[in-house]
């Protein structure tokens, strides 16, 4: 399956990742509204690491063998069959958290949507590429086949 | 401390009802311009400090953001500008010599947009290249004077002439020097790339070669400038081809100068000096006070070198540039490289860039001209640089007698540069003049070596389409073929320096 791969060397801390994962997910899909009007109620699911220049932006990585699929008691956490992607389908999730205590990526956080569901990279299932990819302006996110 | 006279030279407009706050213009300032006002939520700009890079307003994803010059204005005064005011204010309050980067700005007759190109109608044909061969393939070097043939008894013959060594281009245009020092190792590297992609060559300039670059040698010209920054025996060797750097066209008369803050370990290590202090280059190369003494050094790296490589020699263009070719031809370079006027630098006294030195377009016609009556212009290439902008100025120069020519600020502004001309600061927002960890990475190489092949491979289709409506199919056709020149708006003399009549004619 296709992967996001991070090539830190070339992140350049812009967070224009985030600002357009933001977008993606929200109702709207524009970009000044989704500010405007539902900041508060929606949340990036990548996040960009900093440390001094160092930089790059994380988001699930797509376990072969993933964690959070096995912690999960609900069976909210799921690979989607089509498309062999790790998603949390939010109507089955109960909030236990226990995708966040297990993920070694720390790539799943709470959402502030006011339920208490895990939100993580979905990778943008609707779309060919991921908003975070295809938005970045210096290809330090590529969307490949990775085996 | 006393008020300072200076005022911005541009003002930031926001536009706060598209403005979604994201911040990124703030973590892409290095001039920090732009800040986060936590009280009101909102991100507002301090322009004193703006450079007009427009990094901001290229990744703001709502295009929020437009910079304008500062429509301040003196009571208007022909004589006395505001760019003049500004900048005495400026050394009234530092007493230092003012820095530029990038070339002359000022509005200099720029003789490419007086040159008007031929094409066939009715009595040749003109050639379509998408149906016929084109040959953009050059070679630079010195030419034998004459051939020698041995017959070897079977009909066939034998080349007894020794040959000189040659460089060879797939398109006669090349990536003129510059400094690794004064540009991010990720450009060097994107150049170089981009150079062994599209079958030419890019230029070490006098700041040597970093190890992790050896592997573009073949693509690679090593400059040897005055300061001798990184110049070693394995750095001339690698290279294909090695140029003496005599001056260079935004500073004739005067070194380089690389300020100690882009002097990080790495750039020490490639030039061979302390890490941290000030990489001044001297005006002249203190072995070199006449032609013999010129090509002395021209013989040494010859020797060094086996013989094996071509030996250019970069010059400024300035008023005698025609006997100084001469000279340097005599004195056994196998290229000479005129840089023009109008011709880049990563830093020079402003008043130097803007005032001294000759358009490339009177200096190449001089040269040509001047090589062809003493009989010597095989007896070397001439590469012209200092502003070729687009495809039509590569063939206005091969038509007015170059045999290749050099860009620099082209690729550049491929590469990202938006022409702020403040790359003696080391903080350029497009990750090219910086050593500064967090700016260098944002030029990554595989984008960079994608734009300059981009751009190459546009400007030589375009080449071909030239080239082909004047009815010739090799480049070779084109050298110093100036019946395909005319001038316009251009007085007698200038058409006589230039060598080419007036439109209509």
């Amino acid at each position: 399956m296709k992967r996001i791969v991070i090539h830190e060397e070339y992140c350049i801390a812009c967070r224009l990742c985030e600002v357009h994962c933001l977008v993606a997910h929200s109702s709207s899909r524009d970009i000044v509204k989704a500010y405007r009007h539902e900041r508060d109620t929606i949340m990036s699911r990548v996040v960009v690491e900093e440390s001094g220049p160092l930089s790059f932006a994380m988001q699930c990585r797509q376990c072969e063998d993933p964690r959070c699929l096995e912690a999960c008691p609900s069976g909210a956490m799921h690979r989607d069959p089509r498309t062999g992607a790790i998603t949390c389908d939010e109507s089955r999730c109960v909030g236990c958290w226990m995708c966040i205590m297990v993920c070694p990526a720390g790539a799943v956080q709470q959402s502030t949507s006011g339920h208490r569901i895990a939100s993580k990279c979905d990778l943008c299932q609707d779309a060919d590429m991921p908003a975070c990819v295809a938005h970045c302006p210096n290809e330090a996110l590529t969307y490949e086949e990775v085996s | 401390m006393a008020l300072s006279l200076s005022t911005a030279a541009f003002i930031l407009e926001r536009d706060q009802s598209q403005c979604i706050a994201c911040q990124v213009c703030v973590r892409q300032c290095a001039n920090d311009v732009h800040y986060y006002d936590e009280d009101d939520g909102v991100v507002r700009s301090n322009p004193a400090a703006c450079v007009g890079c427009h990094r901001c307003v290229t990744l703001c994803p709502t295009q929020a953001l437009v910079v304008r010059t500062n429509p301040l204005e003196f009571r208007p005064h022909a004589n006395w500008t505001a760019a003049t005011l500004q900048s005495i204010y400026k050394q009234a309050e530092t007493g230092g010599m003012l820095l530029s980067g990038m070339g002359c700005d000022q509005p200099h007759r720029i003789y490419w947009d007086h040159m008007l190109l031929n094409a066939s109608q009715v009595t040749n044909p003109s050639i379509d290249p998408l149906r016929e061969p084109m040959e953009l393939k050059t070679f630079l070097g010195a030419r034998p004077d004459s051939l020698a043939f041995e017959a070897d008894g079977d009909g066939e013959y034998d080349l007894r002439t020794e040959l000189t060594p040659q460089l060879e281009l797939d398109i006669p245009i090349m990536f003129s020097a510059m400094s690794y020092g004064s540009i991010s190792y990720n450009a060097c590297r994107s150049l170089a790339r981009a150079a062994k992609q599209m079958g030419t060559y890019y230029n070490t300039g006098e700041g040597g070669l970093h190890p992790d670059l050896y592997e573009y040698g073949p693509v690679t010209i090593a400059q040897v400038a005055s300061g001798r920054f990184g110049v070693h025996l394995d750095y001339l060797r690698t290279a294909a081809a090695i140029e003496i750097k005599i001056g260079q066209g935004a500073k004739p008369g005067i070194g380089g100068h690389l300020p100690g803050e882009k002097v990080t370990r790495e750039v020490s290590r490639t030039r061979m000096i302390p890490e941290g202090t000030d990489a001044l280059s001297p005006a002249p190369h203190h072995d070199i006070y006449s032609i013999e003494d010129l090509r002395q050094l021209i013989f040494a790296l010859k020797e060094a070198t086996h013989y094996r490589k071509p030996v250019s020699v970069k010059v400024a263009a300035v008023h005698n540039i025609a006997p100084i070719a001469s000279g340097i031809v005599r004195a056994g370079a196998d290229i000479v490289a005129i840089d023009g006027l109008r011709g880049g630098t990563g830093a020079a006294p402003t008043v130097i860039r803007n005032n001294v030195g000759i358009p490339i377009e009177l200096a190449l016609a001089a040269v040509d001209q001047r090589l062809r009556e003493e009989g010597i212009r095989h007896r070397a290439s001439i590469v012209a640089a200092g502003s070729i902008r687009n495809s039509a100025d590569v063939v206005k120069a091969i038509a007015l007698g170059a045999d290749a020519v050099y860009v620099a600020t082209s690729a550049l502004v491929a590469m990202g540069c938006h022409l702020c001309q403040r790359c003696y600061t080391g903080k350029c927002n497009w990750g090219i003049a910086t050593q500064d960890p967090y700016l260098t990475k944002r030029l990554n190489p595989n984008i960079g070596e994608r734009r300059l092949t981009n751009l190459l491979r546009a400007w030589s289709l375009e080449i071909k389409e030239m080239m082909g409506g004047m009815g010739i199919n090799a480049v070779e056709s084109l050298r110093g073929n100036r019946d395909h020149l005319r001038g316009v708006g251009l007085n007698q003399v200038e058409l006589d320096a230039l060598g080419i009549r007036a439109a209509g004619t």
